[in-house]
């Protein structure tokens, strides 16, 4: 009797600051979004700067994913795979970027790149823009997001071993096809649970953004940017509208991801 | 592990690290050798003032104070979703993950509309006095909700691993549920719970959209020094703001080295207790 009740107790405590900061924030993003009516709401989320902020959004990420992507299979590739001197300094390096303040990923592009950077009088004379313009999205984005790709990949090849590639290997594959018929099919849902991650970071990062970004309205503004905007706008209806649509997809990701897992965990 | 017979070994590493260094160790360095721009008092005077310095004490203390809420109601939500089965506890356990995947903006203004004086949780302190946005306050809910999943995510497989069979056996040989949980729960998940409280605690410290709104923003009560570094970028003053740069970065470095040497000596030391049981 006293166990159930120390149960339920520890029970109620844990749901209770789940409740409080878990499902109010996000039950409040559509509540508020909704509060002046669906016709406000479709209003805000179809207006054209809206439409445009979700556009760029949508670009930084085909561009950042991709990249990031090719990167992670790579590192772990050479992780994973071969013993070298400096190892477990690479893999590291690789966490870097996790540690570093968005704010930090996005200013040492401005210091490299900005108007008083180091190559600003080379980029003006050469009339090409990074800061204030897209390339320096994507590379804030790609800075933040680097190691998402590779630290999913690093355990589950380890896990694998090199066996089923050194037999392709040694029956005459080439490296080409070892990769394509061996690798790519092992490693398919740790990597596609890395892309979850690095696709949901991608589309939601604010503050490396938001340094490089300039704000300049329906040019270089994604969708957190177009949120922030709006809400110092006091056009909280429009705010909440625009992150709604920003707070789905983090949902559907966290669906996806626990779909993996539960794939990854009851092999067939 | 070493398989000299598979191919692409150069290609691989050397693709990595033309990656890496052009996309984040030279742009890193940049920040330090942007620091050498100016002289060291120059240097001093900026990452020494007063308004830095309230910025250092805000950043550390909130950042702390979230770490360590994590890491006691971490354990208690890592602990019920391990042993208890309830209704919608898969559910729950999906949507610890949500501050990772939710924009930090979009968590900035829900947390700042539910806390403001007419917010559902405001409206409801304002009545007892107590004000939460636009205070110290503010930023400690917001760093406790991004940090959230850290301490839950690292303590979690550690619980599952530990079999309740070793709970049974300890409770069989007359101990109590307080000597359990302090002599054989405890001692097993503290690398865990440590580790998890660290990555929440620097994870906070850099935190920048979701703290943006709710703070206020208020040199000396409510800056916090990622927000100061932003504020003078808007004024321009990039050696203000690289300054600060390499004092938050240098520290970053020192707690990313610390975790990691933290858990190999916990790793071991756990291990040559096991070894002697």
């Amino acid at each position: 009797m006293r166990a159930r009740l120390f149960r339920g107790a520890l029970i109620t405590v844990a749901l209770g600051f789940l409740a409080l900061f878990l499902v109010m924030p996000l039950v409040a993003v559509f509540v508020q979004a909704l509060e002046m009516g669906t016709g406000v709401y479709w209003a805000a989320v179809t207006e054209s700067e809206a439409l445009r902020a979700v556009g760029l959004t949508l670009i930084v990420a085909a561009f950042v994913v991709p990249l990031n992507t090719a990167f992670g299979i790579a590192a772990a590739w050479a992780i994973a795979r071969f013993t070298f001197p400096g190892r477990q300094l690479l893999i590291t390096l690789i966490d870097l970027p996790f540690a570093v303040s968005p704010v930090i990923s996005g200013l040492v592009f401005v210091l490299l790149f900005g108007a008083q950077g180091l190559f600003g009088d080379w980029l003006a004379e050469h009339d090409i823009r990074i800061i204030f313009a897209l390339p320096g999205m994507v590379l804030a984005t790609m800075f933040v997001s680097v190691p998402f790709v590779a630290r999913e990949l690093i355990p589950v090849m380890e896990e694998q071993g090199a066996g089923a590639e050194e037999a392709a290997v040694a029956l005459g594959a080439s490296g080409w096809q070892m990769f394509r018929r061996v690798t790519l099919p092992s490693i398919s849902w740790g990597l596609v649970h890395g892309v979850v991650l690095l696709t949901a970071r991608a589309v939601g990062e604010f503050g490396a953004v938001s340094v490089v970004s300039g704000h300049i309205r329906g040019q270089t503004t994604t969708a957190p940017l177009h949120v922030e905007i709006l809400y110092n706008e006091y056009q909280f209806a429009g705010a909440f509208a625009v992150a709604s649509i920003l707070t789905l997809f983090a949902l559907v990701s966290l669906a996806a991801k626990r779909a993996i897992e539960w794939r990854l965990a009851h092999p067939q | 592990m070493s398989a000299r017979t598979l191919p692409g070994f150069r290609p691989a590493l050397g693709f990595t690290i033309v990656y890496l260094s052009l996309l984040v160790l030279i742009p890193l360095t940049g920040v330090f050798l942007k620091s050498t721009g100016i002289s060291w008092s120059q240097y001093w005077h900026i990452v020494s003032n007063a308004r830095a310095v309230a910025s250092y004490r805000l950043t550390l203390g909130a950042a702390g104070l979230a770490a360590l809420i994590n890491a006691g109601f971490g354990l208690l939500v890592a602990w019920v979703l391990v042993r208890y089965e309830f209704p919608g506890r898969r559910l729950i356990d999906a949507l610890v993950d949500l501050p990772v995947a939710l924009p930090t903006a979009v968590a900035g203004i829900s947390l700042t509309s539910l806390y403001a004086e007419n917010g559902w949780l405001g409206a409801m302190l304002a009545k007892v006095g107590i004000k939460v946005a636009f205070t110290p306050l503010g930023i400690l809910v917001a760093l406790t909700f991004i940090g959230l999943p850290f301490v839950v995510r690292t303590v979690q497989p550690v619980l599952q691993d530990l079999e309740s069979e070793v709970e049974d056996v300890a409770a069989s040989l007359g101990a109590t549920r307080g000597q359990t949980f302090r002599r054989v729960i405890f001692p097993a998940v503290l690398p865990a719970l440590i580790t998890g409280t660290a990555l929440a605690f620097a994870r906070a410290i850099g935190e920048y959209g979701s703290v943006v709104f709710i703070s206020g923003n208020l040199p000396f009560k409510t800056e916090m020094t990622t927000l100061l570094i932003m504020t003078k970028l808007e004024q321009y003053d990039y050696h203000g703001a690289t300054a600060l740069a390499s004092v938050m970065l240098i520290l970053s470095f020192v707690l990313l080295f610390a975790i990691n040497l933290g858990q190999g000596w916990l790793r071991r030391r756990t291990g040559a207790l096991q070894e002697a049981a």
